[in-house]
């Protein structure tokens, strides 16, 4: 099906993007960002397989994206109440200060 | 250069800066606010390979609901103060360019190659509501099945680890 | 020229929508005023009706005060979102069937797209950001806690509002609006059909635009004046513009969803036709969203507020269950007379 511009260029963006979030994860200490970085990198799988989905004409790609999206919600919501909990106890967001099982 | 083309690299442009600036942020509401930005892009971007459903969808779910959670954290913790943001990270950061460098520089490369495999012509209504719900609860139902019980799990999960004491 | 007429079908509800919203704010001081066993404002011009006026060029020659250390753009920012998110939700709301002018047949519904339903619950999902912005970048205690109730309220009551849409949907078989609309032609109003889910998302669409008995957000005993206490001026009128046009907005929805929306009972069967029809499509139109922002208004000065807790309970026990069993009972309906 037609595509505004090749799908290379779809996938070098999915690439960048995906990238951008594997630094923020390497990267960042705070959790939350952390958190943001994962969403970044699911949404540039996203992009990939819909740019693959429009090629091909089938939309077994956009269900995936569909459930991909499920997946996203719940690992935010679960790992932003681990946040919570460990703020609780920590009182800080810094995943090095979060060290009580190391020794 | 033809309207579709300049309106994916705009798209594309604000999505890769805005990605970046997510992540290079010291406050996390402002990092928040950039991914909303870039879900956005993605959304536009969406309704460029005619998925129109995906695209509203995307908007509802994570710019409407996710990134409204993270934003109420950030704001449940109170961590806007900037003097307490700093980051101790040092050394890794530089290893952690590094490395995430080579790695978009092996994916470039093989997509620099060129895409082959099979293209196909989508019948009418592809990208609808209509079309992907046919697909979705006769080719899928139980993947989206299964789904509806992670989201289940995943709702339960949250309220016992929020909870103040576990009875 | 179909963009042409494409604008000035903007510029036109625009215009509308804005000088509505600003009669309502005199509507609202009217009726509580007569409420309260008393006159109300009516010394500029006659009856008042010169006030809206007033109060604008009072807003705007009026001093913009930033707190200090408030994070300048977002403080900027807030208030610009939420009266953008709030007119661009009018965008797919069809007003009347269409009318033929000089030939050529228009469609009065600006932006016909097949989903305009996700659409408008997309957009009452991004609303949160104007309240919660401002909540946060104001830099004041009263501010921060009004944004926190408001996100956790809007984010509570949108589940039940997205669920109870999803009975007229089904009835409708689609989520164009236009098609609902039709659906409901004579006297079949989606109320009849759907009583429980009418019942939901009133008060779902109550709490979502923080009116009374749920404007927790702003509780002014307790808060001060909520998320928007930092705000003067220009930038306190925009919110008090986003809030009444959110009000104007979600009638003009639960009547496109639930009343009918353009639909006259029994016009065809008086012999009305053509542009006339059409004409008084859109009155009937606007008489019932008339209809339903005064009985917002009635609401507010009638029943006091909720505590939070009430609140998040009724939300969640309460709301969410009927709203799912609405649901069933549709798909069973469905099911059994088909």
């Amino acid at each position: 099906m037609h595509l505004p511009v090749p799908i290379e260029y779809y996938l070098a963006l999915s690439a960048i993007m995906f990238i951008t979030g594997v630094t923020g994860v390497l990267a960042r200490r705070n959790a939350i960002v952390i958190f943001m970085s994962i969403e970044l990198m699911l949404n540039s799988a996203n992009l990939a397989l819909v740019a693959f989905s429009t090629r091909m004409g089938n939309d077994a790609g956009q269900i995936l994206v569909f459930f991909v999206m499920a997946v996203a919600a719940a690992e935010a919501a679960i790992g932003l109440a681990i946040v919570i909990a460990l703020f609780r106890n920590r009182e800080t967001v810094f995943v090095n200060d979060m060290n009580i099982l190391k020794w | 250069m033809d309207f579709e083309r300049i309106f994916f690299f705009a798209t594309a442009g604000v999505a890769v800066v805005s990605g970046i600036l997510t992540i290079t942020r010291r406050n996390p509401v402002q990092s928040v606010l950039f991914l909303i930005v870039n879900f956005f892009c993605i959304a536009l971007l969406y309704l460029g390979l005619h998925a129109q459903f995906l695209a509203i969808i995307q908007i509802l779910v994570y710019a409407g609901a996710i990134m409204v959670l993270f934003l109420f954290v950030i704001m449940l913790l109170n961590l806007g103060d900037e003097n307490t943001l700093e980051e101790k990270s040092g050394y890794r950061k530089y290893i952690a360019v590094v490395l995430a460098a080579v790695v978009l520089v092996q994916i470039l490369t093989v997509v620099a190659g060129g895409v082959t495999g099979p293209t196909g012509t989508a019948a009418a209504g592809f990208g609808t509501v209509e079309a992907l719900g046919e697909t979705l609860f006769r080719e899928y139902l139980l993947q989206f099945e299964a789904t509806s019980v992670l989201l289940l799990a995943a709702l339960v999960g949250v309220i016992v680890i929020a909870k103040k004491k576990v009875i | 020229m179909e963009t042409l007429i494409d604008i000035v079908k903007i510029v036109t509800v625009m215009g509308i929508l804005l000088g509505v919203v600003a009669y309502v704010v005199l509507l609202e001081r009217r009726v509580a005023a007569a409420i309260q066993n008393r006159i109300g404002p009516n010394r500029v011009g006659w009856q008042g009706l010169l006030q809206p006026l007033a109060d604008v060029v009072k807003l705007v020659m009026k001093e913009d005060i930033v707190p200090r250390n408030a994070h300048r753009f977002l403080h900027d920012l807030a208030p610009i979102i939420s009266i953008s998110i709030a007119m661009t939700t009018f965008a797919v709301i069809p007003f009347g069937d269409s009318i033929t002018l000089f030939g050529r047949t228009i469609k009065l519904q600006i932006a016909d797209i097949n989903i305009g339903v996700l659409y408008i619950l997309a957009m009452t999902s991004l609303g949160v950001y104007g309240v919660t912005l401002s909540g946060w970048s104001s830099n004041s205690k009263y501010s921060l806690l009004g944004g926190l109730r408001s996100s956790a309220q809007m984010l509570s009551y949108e589940i039940s509002m997205g669920l109870a849409v999803i009975g007229v949907i089904m009835i409708a078989g689609s989520l164009r609006l236009d098609r609902i609309v039709e659906m409901q032609s004579g006297w079949m109003w989606n109320i009849v059909l759907q009583p429980i889910g009418f019942i939901t998302f009133t008060v779902a669409a109550f709490a979502e635009t923080n009116r009374h008995p749920f404007d927790l957000p702003e509780a002014e005993p307790e808060l001060v004046g909520g998320y928007h206490t930092e705000y003067s001026g220009l930038k306190f009128g925009l919110f008090f513009l986003a809030e009444y046009s959110n009000m104007v907005v979600a009638s003009a929805l639960i009547t496109t969803l639930f009343l009918g929306g353009w639909q006259i009972p029994y016009a065809a069967e008086m012999g009305l036709s053509g542009n006339l029809l059409s004409v008084l499509q859109v009155g009937a139109f606007c008489a019932k969203v008339l209809l339903l922002v005064l009985f917002f208004i009635i609401v507010r000065w009638t029943i006091p507020r909720f505590r939070y807790d009430q609140l998040m309970s009724l939300g969640w026990k309460v709301m969410l269950p009927l709203a799912i069993l609405n649901i069933l009972a549709t798909g069973l309906a469905i099911l059994l007379i088909g």
